[in-house]
C-alpha cells in the first residue's frame, strides 16, 4: 500500500477547531497582562488597585454588550464558563418559578443544557420535552407551540449547533415562547461573535456566552439577563455582580474577554464574508474531489465558519489522527474521538446513518485562517480519505456485515 | 488526542496484511455499526497446518486498525491451536499497550479470530474446540464486573438503561467509562431479544422441572462422567438456561464443550424440555 506523504507539511499547526476553542487574540493577551502583573487589585477593594480593577472590568462589560446589543450593564452578569451561564440561566428559572416543573429544549443541545436537562429531569422531578429536529438539523416549530403549557418555567434552545453550525430561528421561536409569557433561554456561545445579535430588540430573556469560543481566554462566560427577569443567584456569597454571581471577578479574563468582544464586533462582517469564503472553499473543493461525502446540516442556515462533513464508509478518528500528522486540527463527530466515547447526539438525533456518521468531520475556521491553508487541507483530504478507505471492509455495495 | 504508543501509530499509518484474500480457508466478521468499529479477519493454513496467510479489512479507529494489523502478523506461522491461545490482552501488550478506554478494539481482534476459526472448523466439519469459547472480558474496572455478567443481568431482568444495569450489577457505578459499553451490551441484548435469538417471554421450567433437572445431573450425567476422572456442577437455573460448572477432568477437557451440547443438553431436552439450553460457567 502507497504510504501517506504531506508534501506541503507547514511547520505550524492549521487550526479548524474553533468550535471547541479559538487562539485567545494578541490585542486581548496585550490587554490583559497588565492586570496580571500590575495592576493585580480586588475590584471589591478601596484602595488604587481596587478601583483600577474595577473599572477594567465596568470597560469589559461596556464592550460585551456593545457586541450583544444589551443597553444596561445591570443585564449582564460575568460567569465562569458558557457552562455556567447555561446552569444557571436553567437552575435560577427553576428556583424563581418554584411552582413550575416542566422545561422544553432541544435534543441537540450542547451537553451544558443536555447534561443538566437530564439531570433535572431524572433527580430533580422536572418534566422535560425534547424537540426534534428533522434530518438536515431543523425544528419543528409546531412541535414547539404544542409543547407549551402553563406550567413551563422556560424554554432553553441554542441559537446555532456547536456540530453542524445549524442556526435555529431563534427569534421566531421567541416570538411563540413569550407569547405565553415563558422565559426564554439562548445558548448563544458558538453564535456571539459569528452572528449578529441584538439584545435591545430581540425576544430573548436569558443569552449564554463565552469567552475562548471568539478569541479570548478560557474560564469566562456572561449571561445577559433581560430587565425584569425573575433569576435566583446559582453562586452565593459575595456581592459582586449585584449579588447575582459571587466570586472574585476574574479581572485579566474578562479584560481579555472584553477586548475580544470589540474585536469580535469589528470583525462580524469578516466573519461573514472572509471566513464564510474560506468555509465554502474547503467545502466545495472536498465535496469535488472525494467521493461519497455530504454536508450535514441545512446548506443555508449555518454559521460562517462551520462545515461538518460525512465521509462514508470510515471511521472518523483515524480521519483525525491522519490530520493530525498532516499538522491539520480538526475534531469528529465519531464514537471514538478523544474524551468522549459516545457517538455525537446531534448526528444520531438527525437520524444520519451510522455508516455516515462515525466518519464526519468538523472543520470549524476563524479569521485566523488563510486560503492558502484551506488549499492545503482540500489537498490533502482525498488521499486520507482513499488510505482509510482502502482498509475497510464496507463500500458502496456493502455497508454492513 | 489518544496517548498511542509509537508501534499503535506505526501499524495505523503502515497497516500489514491489509485486504482481501480469496480462497481463504477460515473468515471471521465481527463488530457493531453503533459502535462504530467491523473486522473482517481472514486467514489460509499451508499443508502443516500453519496459518500461511492472513489478511484484515477494519472500519475503526486508529486502535482498531493496528490491533487488527498486528494481530494478522502473531498469527502468521502458527498452527490453529496456537493461535487460539491468543488473547486480547496479548494483542494490547504486542502493541505496547492501548489506552484502557481502547481496548474493546483488542477484544474485537480476539473475536474476529475466533469466528474465523469457528469459520474454518465449521466449514470442514470438524468439532470446535472448547479453547474457542468466548473469553469473557472486564467491562467494568472500577468494580471488576465481566461483560457476562452485565449481559445476563440485561437479558435476565430486561435493563433498559446504564443506570439500572449499575443498580443490578455495580458496572459503570465509578468512573463512567465503560458507560459507552455497558450501552452497546444493552443495545446487543435488546436487539438479540427483539429478534427472537433470546425468547423474551419463555417459561421459566417450573419448579418440578427444576427438581428434575437437579436429579439427572446429580445422579444419572454426573455418574457417568466421574467414570472418566470429571464431574459436573449445577450452578443456577435461569429460565430455560441451565448453567453448569465442569469439574476435575472435565474442566481441562479439550472437548468439554462437546460433552456439554453433544450430550448434556441432550438428556436434558430429551427428558425434561426440549428449549432447555445448557451454558458452561468458567471459574
Amino acid at each position: 500500500m502507497s504510504k501517506l506523504e504531506f508534501p506541503n507539511c507547514p511547520s505550524e499547526l492549521i487550526y479548524m477547531d474553533n468550535n471547541a476553542t479559538t487562539i485567545v487574540a494578541q490585542e486581548a493577551i496585550d490587554e490583559m497582562l497588565p492586570y496580571l502583573k500590575l495592576n493585580y487589585g480586588n475590584p471589591s477593594s478601596i484602595h488604587k488597585l481596587g478601583a483600577a480593577a474595577g473599572n477594567a472590568v465596568d470597560r469589559a462589560r461596556d464592550q460585551v454588550m456593545n457586541l450583544l446589543g444589551v443597553e444596561s450593564p445591570l443585564e449582564l452578569v460575568f460567569t465562569g464558563s458558557g457552562s455556567e451561564s447555561d446552569n444557571m440561566a436553567i437552575i435560577g428559572t427553576l428556583h424563581a418559578y418554584p411552582e413550575k416543573k416542566h422545561i422544553v429544549t432541544t435534543v441537540v443541545e450542547h451537553p451544558a443544557v443536555m447534561g443538566l436537562c437530564r439531570e433535572l429531569e431524572k433527580h430533580h422531578g422536572i418534566e422535560v420535552t425534547w424537540l426534534d429536529v428533522d434530518s438536515k438539523g431543523r425544528l419543528d416549530l409546531a412541535q414547539l407551540r404544542d409543547s407549551l403549557r402553563d406550567d413551563t418555567a422556560l424554554v432553553s434552545v441554542m441559537a446555532a449547533n456547536n456540530e453542524t453550525g445549524v442556526i435555529f430561528p431563534y427569534e421566531e421561536i421567541g416570538k411563540i415562547v413569550k407569547e405565553r409569557g415563558i422565559i426564554y433561554h439562548v445558548d448563544a456561545v458558538q453564535a456571539a461573535g459569528k452572528l449578529p445579535l441584538n439584545m435591545s430588540s430581540s425576544t430573548i430573556d436569558l443569552l449564554s456566552i463565552s469567552a475562548h469560543k471568539l478569541h479570548g481566554c478560557k474560564g469566562v462566560g456572561a449571561l445577559y439577563v433581560r430587565r425584569g427577569t425573575k433569576l435566583r443567584p446559582l453562586i452565593v456569597g459575595g456581592h459582586q455582580e449585584r449579588g447575582r454571581r459571587a466570586g472574585t471577578e476574574n479581572v485579566p479574563g474578562l479584560v481579555a474577554f472584553g477586548k475580544a468582544c470589540e474585536l469580535a464586533a469589528e470583525q462580524l462582517e469578516n466573519e461573514n464574508s472572509f471566513v464564510r469564503n474560506l468555509r465554502d472553499r474547503l467545502e466545495n473543493k472536498i465535496i469535488a474531489t472525494v467521493p461519497d461525502c455530504r454536508i450535514n446540516g441545512v446548506v443555508d442556515k449555518r454559521l460562517p465558519n462551520t462545515t461538518n462533513i460525512s465521509f462514508d464508509y470510515i471511521e472518523g478518528e483515524g480521519i483525525l489522527l491522519m490530520l493530525n500528522l498532516a499538522k491539520i486540527a480538526a475534531s469528529s463527530g465519531s464514537a471514538c474521538t478523544s474524551g468522549s466515547l459516545e457517538p455525537s447526539h446531534v448526528l444520531k438525533a438527525m437520524g444520519i446513518p451510522f455508516i455516515s456518521a462515525h466518519g464526519s468531520i468538523r472543520f470549524s475556521l476563524s479569521r485566523f485562517n488563510s486560503e492558502a491553508e484551506v488549499d492545503y487541507v482540500a489537498a490533502v483530504m482525498p488521499q486520507i480519505i482513499e488510505k482509510l478507505r482502502s482498509i475497510t471492509p464496507f463500500n458502496q455495495e456493502r455497508k454492513t456485515f | 488526542m489518544w496517548d498511542y504508543t509509537e508501534k499503535v501509530m506505526d501499524h495505523f499509518m503502515n497497516p500489514r496484511n491489509v485486504g482481501k484474500l480469496e480462497n481463504a480457508d477460515g473468515v471471521g466478521e465481527v463488530g457493531s455499526m453503533s459502535c462504530g468499529d467491523a473486522l473482517r479477519l481472514m486467514f489460509k493454513l499451508d499443508e502443516n497446518q500453519k496459518i500461511c496467510e492472513a489478511k484484515f479489512q477494519t472500519f475503526g479507529c486508529g486502535s482498531a486498525i493496528a490491533s487488527s494489523s498486528i494481530l494478522t502478523e502473531m498469527i502468521i506461522g502458527k498452527t490453529l491451536e496456537e493461535a487460539s491461545k491468543i488473547t486480547n490482552e496479548n494483542i494490547a501488550d504486542e502493541l505496547g499497550g492501548l489506552p484502557r478506554e481502547k481496548m474493546h478494539c483488542s477484544v474485537m481482534g480476539r473475536e474476529a479470530l475466533e469466528e474465523a476459526m469457528i469459520d474454518y472448523y465449521t466449514k470442514q466439519g470438524k468439532e470446535i474446540p472448547c479453547t474457542l469459547i468466548k473469553q469473557d472480558v472486564e467491562i467494568c474496572h472500577c468494580f471488576q464486573v465481566k461483560t457476562s455478567t452485565v449481559r445476563n443481568a440485561v437479558l435476565q431482568y430486561k435493563l433498559k438503561d446504564i443506570e439500572d444495569v449499575t443498580h443490578y450489577t455495580k458496572a459503570g457505578g465509578g468512573c463512567k467509562q465503560c458507560h459507552h459499553d455497558i450501552q452497546h451490551v444493552i443495545d446487543d441484548c435488546w436487539e438479540e431479544m427483539g429478534s427472537g435469538l433470546v425468547q423474551l417471554e419463555s417459561k421459566p421450567v417450573g419448579n418440578g422441572d427444576s427438581e428434575l433437572i437437579r436429579e439427572l445431573l446429580e445422579n444419572d450425567i454426573a455418574r457417568a462422567l466421574r467414570t472418566d476422572g470429571g464431574d459436573i456442577e449445577l450452578v443456577e437455573i435461569r429460565g430455560k438456561e441451565v448453567h453448569v460448572k465442569m469439574i476435575g477432568a472435565c474442566a481441562s477437557c479439550p472437548s468439554s464443550q462437546a460433552t456439554i451440547k453433544g450430550w448434556v443438553e441432550a438428556q436434558l431436552k430429551e427428558n425434561v424440555d426440549s428449549d432447555i439450553t445448557v451454558i458452561e460457567v468458567k471459574s
